[in-house]
Formats: structure tokens, sequence, C-alpha cells
């Protein structure tokens, strides 16, 4: 054991997966620091939930090493599962059983549960405690799904699309109970294609794409992008003289107007070039509205680097 | 926008008390988890309607049938007769085709994965259906027997205590046989499969037909089958008042033996 495994979660290396002649995970490496969230996004079919069965111990890798609490997840499965939750995609209980029942049935089998009413009703389902597992709605069967997953006080969970399938109420919950476990030490590995959920809960974000990584950082770093090419957008009266301006800017910024009354200002933006901007416009009478400095969406970040076709 | 996501994050998991989620992992009690799942399995059977039609209904209907009308040959007494084969017939119902049907539709539904992805060890997994059968045996022979005496039967002291762990290895190895079918196949043909058997073996395993009717090697080769087996011990102890002999413990033995090991060895959780 290294003295790193004590600050390190998940340590995936060269994890391969392969079903038949297609291969799922295709040489994937991530790294999950102790009490941070880390937020595997990709495209459907990018390897996400291989690469989360794999560390659940689920599933056997054809290469590669796994170490989840430092543990080998199919070797030590049975010291390593009463210390995660998980929370599946999609199904995970009897069609008949009632949600509380499951519930109950899951917190049975932790030394210190969670008071399995306390979950209920924090997650809006108490009233649906009494309704067999089939006929809750999809939402309600992720939340029941996620109660179960955090019933056992985990050191560490997987979350495969937490939010799948949720109401906006519901979505804002689960990033709020995503939260309170990463402040109370929990690690969170978390799978997801929506990208406003990466941004918003990740530590780390890492982004695969048919089985390989294509970029991983924090979020601020992956939407950073290339200092030299911002963007500055405005509006104001049609038909200034973009020429006078880009004239009054440093060197290399480049001015256009885009739609009528639209300008933008593209090159490095600092905080010298907002104030000249601003500076000129108050010299010829000009009110500047909806200023703002546009910075790359992760959004972006994915679609460049995953293509925009749809598969 | 960044600071604005940080600023919420703050002001949301107020909602939440520091140290809610403190990590605090941990097994729990083997016997508690055995009970739970033993449990909520046993319920989940005894609320489904289409179990309960396999497992009480229709038994109770053969039952009845069987003793009034006299549609089969059976040994005399012949509400007794008529008894240990609707018992034999209530085990393999409950044990082997509602536990594979269920088994099979629950792996479909994720529910083995779900568990097994908890602290049950895995052969907690089969260790809680297994009591769960037995719980669902308990309460059928329970029902069919307080009919059969409402029919007029007059069991023995001595034939229910053979009964006692006749049915519990009986539960066994139908058990084992119905994990095995159920742990397998896909959901549609463990259905498929579970019912066929349960309709051949009602047939000509030993229980509508009595064994005694059916030609020689047949005969013997129908004893050793399990329902052959645990209709020949019952039909001993309840309507005989005698011993089962070995055969009928030895098949069984057998059968849960094979039925467990091999199940051991093909058992999937999806």
């Amino acid at each position: 054991m290294s003295s790193n495994q004590q600050h390190t979660a998940v340590e995936v290396s060269g994890l391969v997966k392969r079903y038949g002649s297609t291969v799922a995970v295709d040489g994937l490496d991530l790294v999950v620091d102790r009490g941070s969230v880390l937020a595997l996004l990709g495209p459907n079919g990018a390897g996400k939930t291989t690469t989360v069965e794999v560390c659940e111990g689920f599933l056997r890798p054809d290469a590669g090493t796994v170490r989840v609490l430092g543990l080998d997840p199919l070797a030590q499965g049975s010291a390593l599962r009463p210390r995660i939750g998980v929370m599946p995609q999609g199904g995970g209980a009897y069609p008949g059983v009632r949600a509380e029942e499951m519930l109950r049935l899951v917190a049975a089998c932790a030394a210190n549960p969670i008071d399995p009413g306390w979950l209920l009703d924090t997650l809006g389902l108490t009233s649906a405690g009494r309704t067999p597992y089939k006929r809750l709605s999809g939402g309600q069967q992720q939340r029941l799904s996620l109660a179960c997953a955090l019933v056992g006080r985990p050191e560490l969970v997987f979350l495969d699309e937490p939010t799948a399938g949720m109401d906006p109420q519901a979505r804002r919950l689960v990033w709020d109970l995503v939260t309170a476990l990463r402040a109370d030490g929990v690690s969170v590995l978390l799978t997801t294609h929506l990208m406003d959920e990466a941004e918003a809960l990740a530590d780390q974000v890492v982004i695969v794409d048919r089985g390989q990584v294509v970029a991983a950082g924090t979020p601020a770093e992956l939407t950073a992008g290339d200092s030299d090419h911002q963007q500055l957008r405005f509006r104001a009266r049609t038909g200034l003289d973009v020429r006078l301006l880009r004239d009054a800017l440093p060197e290399g910024c480049a001015v256009r107007e885009i739609t009528p009354g639209g300008y933008l200002v593209e090159g490095r933006i600092d905080p010298q070039v907002v104030s000249t901007v601003t500076a000129w416009c108050a010299q010829h009478g000009v009110l500047a509205e909806e200023m703002h400095v546009a910075k790359r969406s992760l959004e972006d970040v994915f679609l460049e680097l995953t293509g925009r076709e749809l598969r | 926008m960044n600071s604005q996501v940080q600023g919420e994050r703050v002001a949301q998991a107020a909602r939440f008390q520091r140290g809610t989620f403190r990590p605090a992992p941990g097994r729990g009690a083997l016997g508690r988890m055995l009970l739970a799942h033993a449990r909520t399995e046993a319920r989940l059977t005894l609320r489904n309607g289409e179990q309960v039609l396999l497992t009480l209904l229709i038994p109770a209907a053969l039952l009845v049938g069987l003793s009034l009308l006299r549609v089969l040959p059976m040994p005399e007494p012949r509400v007794a007769s008529v008894t240990a084969r609707i018992f034999a017939l209530a085990v393999m119902s409950s044990a082997f085709t509602g536990q594979a049907i269920a088994l099979g539709f629950d792996r479909r539904y994720g529910v083995l994965k779900r568990l097994a992805a908890t602290a049950l060890p895995r052969w907690l997994l089969v260790a809680g259906r297994l009591v769960a059968a037995v719980l669902v045996v308990v309460v059928q022979l329970v029902v069919l027997g307080a009919i059969a005496l409402a029919l007029g039967w007059q069991p023995t002291l001595v034939g229910l205590a053979w009964t006692v762990p006749l049915v519990l290895l009986g539960t066994l190895a139908f058990g084992a046989l119905g994990v095995l079918v159920g742990g397998a196949l896909k959901a549609e043909l463990v259905l498929a499969l579970a019912n066929v058997l349960w309709f051949v073996l009602l047939m000509v395993g030993g229980i509508a037909l009595a064994p005694g009717t059916l030609p020689g090697w047949a005969t013997d080769l129908v004893a050793w089958l399990p329902s052959g087996a645990l209709v020949n011990g019952l039909q001993a102890a309840l309507a005989e008042a005698a011993a089962p002999g070995w055969q009928p413990v030895v098949a069984l033995l057998a059968w849960t033996a094979v039925g467990a090991l091999v199940a051991s060895r093909t058992t999937r959780l999806t």
C-alpha cells in the first residue's frame, strides 16, 4: 500500500473493457481524491457506466488496474461493499416492493444506517412510502435509488446519472445532497451528460468519448480555453465606427458589429481592454448595454472535443 | 458565474446540517440482514396475486377436488394420500416454480445487483431466498392442512413429525433447483421453463398419478425425481404413519447438492 492511497478514493489506470469485439473502455485513467467530487462526463455510449461498474466490482476489467479505497473491487469486494454506496442507472428494486420496505431492507445491511424515515422525508418520498416500486414515477424511483445509495453512511458513493428523469426541483435537491456529502467528507464519483451538473458539482471533470479520456481538469481549467481568443460582447446604437474603436484598443484585438447594434471584441480580453471600451463609449456619448466577457462553457468544450453529430 | 455557483452551493448546503452524511460505514449484523431479506421476499410472494394462485389456490382446489371426486386412483385413506401429494405440489410450486420466476425477473429488474452492491454477502442472497421459501411453505401447509382436516384428514403425530424434515428437505431441493433455473436464463425463458417443468412434474412426476400406476421402469425413475421422492416420503408419513425410508431422503439430498453446486457456478446477477 502506498501512502497516497490514504488520499485517493478511486484510482483507475489503463482500464480496458471489451464486450465481444466492441471496446467499451479503451485505456482510461482517473483519480478521485478523498472527499472530492469527480464527474465523468460524456455522450451516451462513451463508457461511463462500464467504468463505474468496474469500480463497483460488477465487471472484470480486461486490462488495467483499479483500486477503490485501496482495495481491489473484485478480489476484495466483500471488504469494499460495506464502505461504498451505489446508485445504479435505472431499476434496482423488486417491482412489487414498497418504497419504504426497499429502503429499510438496504438499511438493515448497514451497521450505522441513516434513519430511513428521515431520508424518505428529505427526498420527498414519505407520501410514496407505501407505493409499490413499479407505480412510482421515474423521478421517484431515482430518488429511492439515491436514498439506497446513501443510507449506509458510505465513504464513497457512485452515482450513475443521478438526475436522469428528475424534475428541476428534484435535480436541485440532488445537487444540494452531493454538496452536503462533499462537505461531510464523502467522496463522490458521478456520471452525467449534463454540463451544468458537472460544472456546478464537480471538483474534477473527466470528459470521456469512445472509452478514452479526451480532457480532464477542474471546471475552471477546462473552460478557461485559449487566452488570446476571448470575447467581449456589448449592445449599443447601430452604426458605431468600429475602426475608431479598434484603433483605441491594443494590437491583436478585432472589433465587429455582428448583428445590428450587437458588437463583438475578440482577442486577449484583460481589464485594460474592458476599461478602454467603456472609456471610448463614454467619449462618444454611447451607452454600452449588456456588456459581458464570454467564457467558454463546459458545453462548448464538450462539443468541441466530442463532435457535434448526433450518434 | 463560478463564484455565483460557489455562493449558491454554500447557501443550499445549509439545508443539511453539517455531519449528516459523515461516513460511518460497516456491515449490518448477519442475523438482522438474513431476517430483513427473508421477510421482504416472503411478504412480496404472499402479496403477489399470481404467486398466491400458484402456491395456494391451485393446490387448495386440487386438494378439495381430488379428495371429493374419485377421478384418480389413490391409496386409502384417500384424503391422506391426496394431502401428501398436495403438500408436495405446494412445496414444488413455491420453492421451485415461484422462486425461479421471481428470481428471473428480479435479475431483469436489477434487484440482485442492487442487493449485491450492499454489504449483504453473496451467500446470504441465496440463504435469504431459501429462508423466505421455507416461511411461505409453512404458511401454505398450515392453510392446506386446515382444509384437509375439514375434509376429514386424520394425521398422526408420527406422520407429522416426519413431515417436518421431509418438507424442509423438499424445500431445499426444489429451492436449489429454482435458483438454478431462475439464476441462469433470461426472464421469459425462466417463466416458460419453470411452468412447463411444474406441469410435467405435476402430471407424470409422481404427484397426480401415483407412481404405482405407471410402468415398472417409470415407477423406479419417478421415485428418484424430487417430486416423486417427496410424494413417496410424505405418502409414507401422512397416509401410513411410517418412516419414509432412505430412498426419498437420499434423492432429495442429492438434488439439493447437485442443484446448489451447479447454481453456484451458473447464477448471474443480471
